[in-house]
């Protein structure tokens, strides 16, 4: 078991629903230390669910959640809140306080964080900024940025504080092909230059394959296959040929379940 | 039907029970904030202020106009409309000014109130803050609510003191009412416990006002929907509260 130390996050037989929707029904799950883990899967299986199980903004039903070999459910509040410090996270809509500028909205965990000098903050917040690309939007509000602007942002709040560990949730949607390139070589730098632990959540196979070390595909509420993203594209499996080459057919449902579709148009399922 | 009563009731008290705890956590982390952030309430207080000014002022103005008008219409047919001044004073200080002031202020401030904390949410702010390890409480709860507890008797000082001014310049300056007496009488009849009850309750109406739209908003459902029925429910329940603490506080005071 000497790779077990290597774990910073293990997830073991972790179950947990919302109202009848069963969302994860036994996962089981690693994360290698200093590694880039991709989590994929059709959309609607919980990827964000499980980062915010993983984050302890949500609670599982059953199953534990350890980080560091230390169960995060046992936490207090102030060590909740010591252990989030070392996360950095992307939301996927970004989620950036709208009463602030884009340089307050980088700035924003530095302050309420530390004690640095004014023009330290400005140096770092600068800095970032510019490896996003954004440094000339400072002084735009939150409200005047394109989708792809505001994630590109709250990248750069993610980052700010250096943290050990980066949570991204679709980080490449809604991005030009040049950020695009930008972006995943900066996922990529973080991890080599800094020894960052990185999750990824992507539907794209193709950055996947540019950055991720280690990937796992979810599909009704487990680990449908993981593996390196050569070892995935080559799988056997139908599920995983299905979804890395994006097939209608097969065996994920493209639809949400519903019921039968003509039946429904012809307006028999009332009765 | 008495087993649904039943449930309601139970319902009630439970969301109660959770106001109440909610309101120890507000006032738990009051202190730390007022000292180590006081810029953060700074900026409610300036927010809620700028908010409210103008409609309390016009509406302190023309409340006050309408007293002048009552008070002398009345008092004249017992050949004492010099009181008219102290009937004015009366209303305003005690009644008129903290009611009104507290429903002017929740339908202006606690709405914007209730609804940017509840759009806050709906667009995963509170839980970015959280990721970032800021308490929401703390860092957007608590300056909104002292905000709005500094302000209201600001607001409602503000309200009285229009309203007096709009009372004067109706029954001195177009009835012609003798202003020595006006001043006189007020100054003769009105006692500090009279001003007191009032500032009470502006304090006791600001509290509530502000803890009801903090509230409302934390609590709001994290849709459009949900964050205008927030807004919503946040002046109705607020008005109700006030009038039935207006009322308990007048019977204690009496
Ligand atoms: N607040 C909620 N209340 C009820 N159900 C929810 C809620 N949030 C998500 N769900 C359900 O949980 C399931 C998983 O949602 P989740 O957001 O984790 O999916 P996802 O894998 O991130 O999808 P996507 O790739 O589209 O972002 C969905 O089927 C959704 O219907
Ligand atoms: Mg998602």
């Amino acid at each position: 078991m000497s790779d077990a130390v290597d774990h910073l996050i293990e997830i073991n037989d972790l179950y947990y629903s919302r109202g009848a929707l069963q969302i994860f029904t036994g996962l089981n799950l690693r994360i290698r230390r200093r590694q880039v883990t991709a989590i994929m899967g059709p959309s609607g299986t919980g990827k964000t669910t499980l980062l915010r199980l993983i984050t302890r903004q949500l609670i599982p039903d059953r199953g534990t959640i350890l980080i560091d070999g230390i169960d995060i459910a046992t936490l207090n509040q102030k060590e909740l809140y010591s252990l989030r410090r070392r996360f950095g996270m992307l939301f996927q809509n970004g989620a950036l306080l709208t009463d602030l500028s884009v340089f307050e909205n980088v700035a924003f965990p530095l302050r309420e964080h530390t004690n640095l000098p004014n023009r330290l903050i400005r140096h770092v917040v600068l800095t970032k900024l510019h490896a996003v690309g954004l440094r000339g939007a400072a002084d735009m509000m939150p409200g005047q940025l394109s989708g792809g602007m505001a994630r590109r942002v709250a990248l750069a709040r993610a980052m700010v504080m250096d943290p050990d560990i980066l949570i991204y949730d679709e980080p490449f949607v809604g991005l030009d092909p040049i950020s695009m390139g930008v972006i995943v070589r900066l996922v990529r730098k973080m991890n080599d230059a800094l020894g960052v632990s990185s999750i990824l959540v992507s539907h794209d196979v193709q950055e996947i394959a540019a950055v991720a070390d280690c990937s796992y595909l979810l599909s009704d509420g487990k680990v449908a296959a993981s593996g390196s993203p050569d070892e995935l594209r080559n799988a056997s499996s139908e599920l995983v040929k299905q979804f890395m080459h994006g097939m209608a057919d097969g065996p994920v449902a493209f639809h949400f379940d519903a019921p039968d579709y003509a039946e429904q148009l012809l307006g028999r399922d009332a009765d | 039907m008495l087993r649904e009563l039943y449930f309601s009731f139970v319902d009630f008290l439970r969301t109660f029970g959770a106001l109440q705890l909610f309101f120890l956590r507000l006032l738990a982390n009051s202190p730390a904030i007022l000292v180590r952030r006081f810029g953060l309430v700074v900026q409610q207080v300036y927010n809620a202020g700028a908010l409210s000014l103008v409609i309390i002022m016009i509406c302190g103005f023309f409340v006050g106009g309408v007293l002048g008008l009552q008070g002398y219409a009345n008092l004249a047919k017992f050949n004492a409309e010099d009181s008219v001044g102290t009937f004015a004073a009366f209303s305003l200080l005690k009644e008129l000014g903290p009611v009104i002031t507290a429903l002017l202020f929740s339908g202006r401030a606690g709405t914007a109130l209730a609804s940017e904390i509840g759009l806050m949410k709906a667009t995963e702010q509170l839980s970015a803050m959280e990721m970032m390890a800021v308490d929401p409480l703390r860092r957007i709860l608590v300056p909104r609510f002292l905000g709005g507890v500094i302000s209201m008797p600001l607001l409602t000082a503000i309200f009285s003191v229009i309203g007096l001014f709009g009372a004067h310049l109706v029954a001195v300056d177009l009835l012609g009412v003798d202003p020595g007496a006006f001043w006189q009488q007020m100054r003769s009849s009105l006692e500090i416990g009279d001003v007191w009850e009032g500032i009470i309750k502006s304090m006791v109406f600001g509290v509530v006002a502000s803890l009801l739209a903090v509230w409302e908003g934390y609590n709001a459902i994290p849709t459009a929907e949900g964050v205008g029925r927030a807004t919503t429910r946040t002046v109705v329940i607020t008005a109700i509260a006030v009038l039935i603490l207006d009322f308990m506080i007048t019977a204690i005071a009496i």
